[in-house]
């Protein structure tokens, strides 16, 4: 099958892995949706949706490697925490606060991942805080002679705090093993992206001394090229790369936010129609690896683990109020 | 057993840490070529090598932000903030961050950090480099706050917190670098964190107090017992959280009249919880009213000499309240 | 012109310094120095300087050598200059307030090492002599300590001295006089034992003071019991109502067969009804009361030239606990049917037995009335309830044969024993009151209302 037009082999993907890359990308789709009707159907306070941008998430994630790199998501990464290996049902443990949930044994909202297991460090709702964090992820690496690279996610509005330009520029000055992405989808909650910066984030990089990609998230494999590409830079000391990813919030902020206050149903309708997730699904079927009677069979499975998940979800129980006032210190005398 | 200075002792709680512990670091600005503004890290990046001797770009959020990345990783980061004064931008990350890593991941993750940070004045340095800004982080659960009056405390202290597993705030005094010398063991000790130390056993009153003014305390407790014949209870707090809730009640119960004193401003003052805790469980010992000598209520100190001697305490200002307490 | 010797003094070169080493002079004495000129070199820990002159002279001695550390503020040499028009001495170098004051402290702080805490020398001078002042503005304010060590220790604090601010009593002093008293001996200071009263009481005797001599008394041949300050105060009333009245006794029969027959028929509907037990006080104090009624000149008190006759009936009902007696008072109790009245008595009763009465229970007591019968007496010799005028006692109700008409019959039969302060009252005002209240209670009968 040497003859194909087959953009994955030429990045050094096999054809499971792309499919699993598609799979992935569905299951993060299916669950984000799920995640939607069970807080409009009143079954959980609160659910913040990435509908199209798990294609670059997913892409992201299989660029690097899960057992040596470290991983700092934002709230939206779905497709980045399921790559990595968190599970829909510890997903809707979080969602409905149960004290198995493995983020935060439901302490803190949906979204906020943490996974020391699967090597997702525990974020909080200030944003851009996990930016410097990542930078100090990647001096301990460096410091330790260690192969790992540090993968931070954030959002537009967030690449304009402070902690953005003080994390990027500490870990320019020191050439740490980073790579910083921004998932650009064009609002802040309601601010668009031009009042958010009047230049581009890419460019950023510039002023801190390394380089920065512009790169469409509708298109998965060319995300993969390119951040796979600055972990080979970081592994080989060449220091952070700053990648903005160029996407789409079609849903609102979150479950609390009406955004047609903001936008207009046609902007929405039309960045939908872009959705990666079709598009990948032709590229699969028009290499031969994908067909419509998988399409079904994935969408019954990934249907099954997304009701179980939420079935095991629905009937655990809450951390205990004694419980809930544990973990203020360390517990153990000479703990971690 | 040698006798050293309180700034010399923070300097060798880090050495010997980072001979002792090869994951043990120092970040901060100017901590490295140069060993610090005061002088405090001086030689260890000749000793331990860049790296762990690392000058950062003038950051603050970045460079508590960075420790906290590093000892989320497993490593022993000591943040240095140049001033306590200017620590405030990395607030967001001890405070929303630090704090609340381990509670927030129900203990999956945790966060071994040191900040480093000189309060107080008495160096004509003003508004922005006398501060003490305890009260600021005083009451965040999460964190451990510790604040040394001794070179035996700071080297013991310091110590403590790099081999405790969850972040503490080092509060050193900046005056007492040079003007604070005693004993200080070579063995290697620490000081446990949570604990407080009677100074000087009393009969008359008690003062509940940390850092620099204490030592003022002393001197006054010395003049009263030999003029007055009034013998004062002195209790140093060493940590401010956790408080040390046995010793304080211990000590206030000694006598039944207490004043507690401290550099910071008194309105929301550490020294208003421990009036507090005495109060709520201490009532029936209590032979007086709870005074609390402290700072005034205004930002900081002025630089004209007259100004900040207004604002700062002495051994005169406590004298007076130790007398009047013990006669009341 | 005239000349005047001025010092030059280490200024602090830096923050945080307080000291610097004198590395070399530049001047020796006799040079002239300029304003500002370089007089000698400086070195510390962190930075090396040029000191310069700031007075315009001649320097004449050098106090401090090379290689000296001078702490800052001390003076390192002295210049002779041209003496200023206004007398001012100089400073020549700023004025270093914080650290000129604050010496090194290593010597005045404490040992740091572990378990070493400075001891204090022994005191010099003793705690101010104690001084009882009752006009003192803090006597009164006990603080929480005092009152909990006051109510362990069992220490009246209106005999104890004050030695703080203004006469307050401290904790010190109460736990001094818990120690005196445990030690046997009186309290070290006496205070004076009546305040003065409107009708200005003699001084009552003075308490002996009492050695307890263990080494004499063969152990547990006696005991002594604290004497609390509830048995104090009946001493002080007990002693006050001898001491001033002149006590006069009277007694009378009564016959209550037809009341014992009332109350033994109403006593369970009664129980039913109103919760309580029907007894024969409030037929008793229903007699009392309309006898007064007839014969107000009981309800009154003696004040040397007047007699002040009470208009209200305060009824105080002796009630005696296991180691006391109280008088409550039954305020109005000419105001009451006999139901209201044994409701009141039950009420304070239990409000004894319980330890809730209140300081408004016990005061206006107007006439007191005891139930010595409930403990089997049949004869009483009561000791007026200071400052009222007369005490009546109900004995117990005895079956005994009586002679009715010239025939003889078995009647329940109680003596009402009445003391009087014969200032106030005589033998027939007494006996009239009296054959009233026998009156009242002998009328009680099968028609008897009583609400």
């Amino acid at each position: 099958m040497s003859n194909r037009d087959s953009r994955h082999e030429a990045l050094g993907l096999t054809d499971a892995q792309v499919v699993a890359m598609y799979e992935m990308m569905q299951l993060a789709r299916r669950y984000d949706e799920r995640g939607q009707l069970l807080q409009r159907a009143g079954k959980i306070n609160f659910h913040i949706s990435g509908i199209t941008q798990e294609p670059s998430q997913v892409a992201m994630a299989f660029a690097m490697n899960t057992e040596t790199d470290w991983f700092l998501p934002y709230y939206r990464d779905y497709g980045l925490v399921l790559s990595v290996g968190m599970t829909v049902k510890e997903l809707m443990l979080s969602v409905f606060a149960k004290e198995e949930d493995p983020n935060s044994a439901g302490r803190q909202m949906p979204g906020h991942f943490g996974c020391r297991r699967l090597r997702i460090v525990t974020g909080s709702s200030p944003v851009t805080t996990q930016v410097p964090h990542a930078v100090g992820l990647a001096l301990a690496a460096k410091m330790r002679g260690e192969p790992s690279v540090s993968i931070v996610s954030f959002g537009d509005g967030s690449s304009n705090q402070g902690d953005f330009h003080e994390g990027c520029n500490f870990a320019g000055v020191q050439k740490l093993p980073v790579i910083f992405v921004c998932q650009n989808n064009g609002y802040a909650i309601s601010v668009p992206f031009s009042k958010q910066s009047a230049g581009r984030i890419a460019d950023r990089a510039i002023g801190y001394g390394f380089p920065g990609f512009r790169v469409d998230g509708n298109d998965p494999l060319e995300v993969y090229r390119v951040v796979k590409e600055a972990r080979e830079r970081a592994v080989a000391g060449e220091g952070p790369t700053l990648i903005e990813i160029m996407t789409y919030r079609v849903t609102a902020h979150s479950t609390s936010d009406n955004d047609l206050a903001y936008r207009t149903k046609d902007e929405v309708d039309h960045h939908r129609a872009k959705d990666a997730i079709p598009m990948l699904r032709d590229y699969l079927t028009g290499l031969g690896l994908w067909s419509d009677d998988r399409e079904d069979e994935l969408k019954q499975r990934q249907r099954a683990i997304i009701d179980e998940g939420q079935a095991y979800a629905e009937k655990a129980s809450f951390q205990s109020p004694e419980d809930s006032v544990r973990y203020v210190y360390a517990e153990e005398e000479g703990g971690r | 057993m040698p006798i050293i200075e309180y700034i010399d002792a923070i300097r060798l709680a880090m050495k010997e840490e980072m001979e002792r512990d090869p994951e043990v670091f120092v970040l901060g600005e100017d901590v490295g070529l140069k060993g610090g503004v005061f002088g405090t890290t001086k030689g260890l990046q000749q000793q331990f090598g860049e790296s762990r001797a690392l000058d950062t770009p003038l950051a603050e959020s970045a460079i508590a932000g960075v420790a906290i990345g590093a000892a989320m990783a497993g490593m022993k980061p000591i943040a240095e903030m140049q001033y306590s004064d200017f620590m405030f931008p990395a607030t967001n990350q001890i405070i929303s961050e630090a704090a609340k890593i381990r509670y927030r991941s129900n203990n999956d993750w945790s966060c071994p950090v040191v900040i480093r940070a000189p309060i107080g004045g008495g160096v004509f340095g003003g508004l922005y480099h006398s501060q003490c800004p305890e009260s600021v982080f005083f009451g965040t659960p999460g964190l451990k706050i510790v604040a040394p009056a001794t070179a035996y405390d700071a080297k013991g202290l310091l110590k403590a917190a790099i081999r405790d597993p969850d972040p503490v705030l080092f509060f050193e005094n900046k005056k007492c670098y040079r003007l604070v010398s005693d004993e200080v063991p070579d063995e290697d000790y620490i000081v446990p964190i949570g604990q407080s130390r009677v100074m000087r056993e009393g009969s008359d009153l008690t003062v509940i107090g940390y850092s620099l003014p204490l030592h003022f305390a002393m001197q006054a407790a010395e003049e009263l017992a030999r003029e007055e014949g009034v013998e004062a209870h002195i209790i140093d707090l060493r940590t401010l959280q956790p408080l040390d809730r046995d010793g304080i009640l211990a000590a206030a119960a000694k006598t039944g009249k207490v004043i507690i004193v401290h550099e910071d401003n008194k309105t929301g003052g550490v020294g208003a919880e421990v009036a507090a805790m005495i109060a709520e469980e201490l009532l029936y010992e209590l032979d007086a009213p709870i005074r609390r000598v402290c700072g005034p209520d205004v930002p900081a100190m002025p630089i004209n000499p007259p100004g900040e001697k207004h604002f700062l305490l002495n051994k005169e200002k406590l004298k007076a309240a130790m007398l009047e307490m013990a006669r009341y | 012109m005239a000349k005047q010797i001025v010092e030059i003094v280490m200024p602090q070169l830096a923050e945080s310094l307080v000291n610097a080493t004198i590395d070399r002079w530049l001047k020796e004495p006799g040079d002239q120095l300029e304003m500002y000129e370089p007089i000698c070199e400086l070195i510390t820990d962190k930075v090396n300087a040029d000191l310069p002159a700031t007075v315009e002279g001649k320097l004449v001695k050098i106090l401090a050598g090379e290689g000296e550390v001078v702490d800052v503020g001390a003076p390192i040499c002295l210049v002779e200059i041209d003496q200023e028009a206004g007398g001012d001495t100089p400073q020549a170098a700023p004025e270093s307030a914080g650290s000129a004051e604050a010496p090194s402290v290593s010597a005045a702080a404490s040992s740091a090492g572990a378990g070493a805490v400075s001891k204090p020398a022994a005191t010099a001078q003793p705690y101010p002599a104690a001084v009882f002042d009752p006009n003192a503005p803090m006597r009164a304010r006990y603080s929480p300590a005092v009152q909990r060590i006051a109510a362990e220790q069992q220490i009246d604090l209106t005999q104890v001295a004050g030695t703080g601010l203004g006469g307050r009593i401290t904790r010190k002093d109460v736990e001094l006089a818990a120690q005196a008293r445990q030690s046997g001996r009186g309290h070290p200071v006496h205070a004076p034992a009546a305040s003065a009263a409107p009708a200005q009481p003699p001084e009552p005797p003075r308490i002996p003071v009492v050695e307890v001599d263990e080494g004499n008394a063969a152990p547990g041949r006696e005991y002594a019991i604290d004497v609390t300050p509830i048995r104090k105060t009946i001493a002080k009333n007990m002693r006050q109502s001898m001491n001033e009245i002149p006590h006069a006794w009277t007694m009378v029969e009564v016959d209550l067969t037809n009341l014992v027959q009332l109350r033994n028929r109403l006593k369970d509907d009664f129980k039913k009804s109103e919760g309580i037990n029907l007894t024969y006080m409030p037929f008793l104090l229903k007699a009392v009361v309309g006898a007064i009624k007839e014969y107000p000149l009981m309800n009154s008190l003696w004040t040397e030239d007047k007699i002040i006759v009470k208009r209200d009936i305060n009824l105080s009902l002796a009630v005696g606990t296991e180691d006391s007696v109280v008088t409550p008072v039954i305020r109005n109790a000419d105001q009451k049917t006999i139901t209201g009245l044994a409701h009141e008595i039950n009420s304070l009763a239990r409000k004894t037995r319980e330890g809730k009465l209140k300081l408004a229970d016990m005061q206006g007591g107007t006439f007191t009335v005891n139930n010595t019968g409930t403990f089997g007496s049949i004869l009483s010799y009561p000791i007026i309830n200071y400052p009222q005028a007369a005490i009546l006692t109900l004995e117990a109700i005895v079956k005994r044969p009586v002679v009715i008409g010239d025939m003889i019959g078995i009647r329940s039969m109680v003596n009402l024993c009445l003391s009087f302060d014969h200032r106030i009252l005589d033998g027939i005002i007494c006996g009239r009151f009296h054959q009233k209240v026998k009156e009242i209670l002998e009328s009680f009968g099968p028609d008897t209302k009583l609400y």
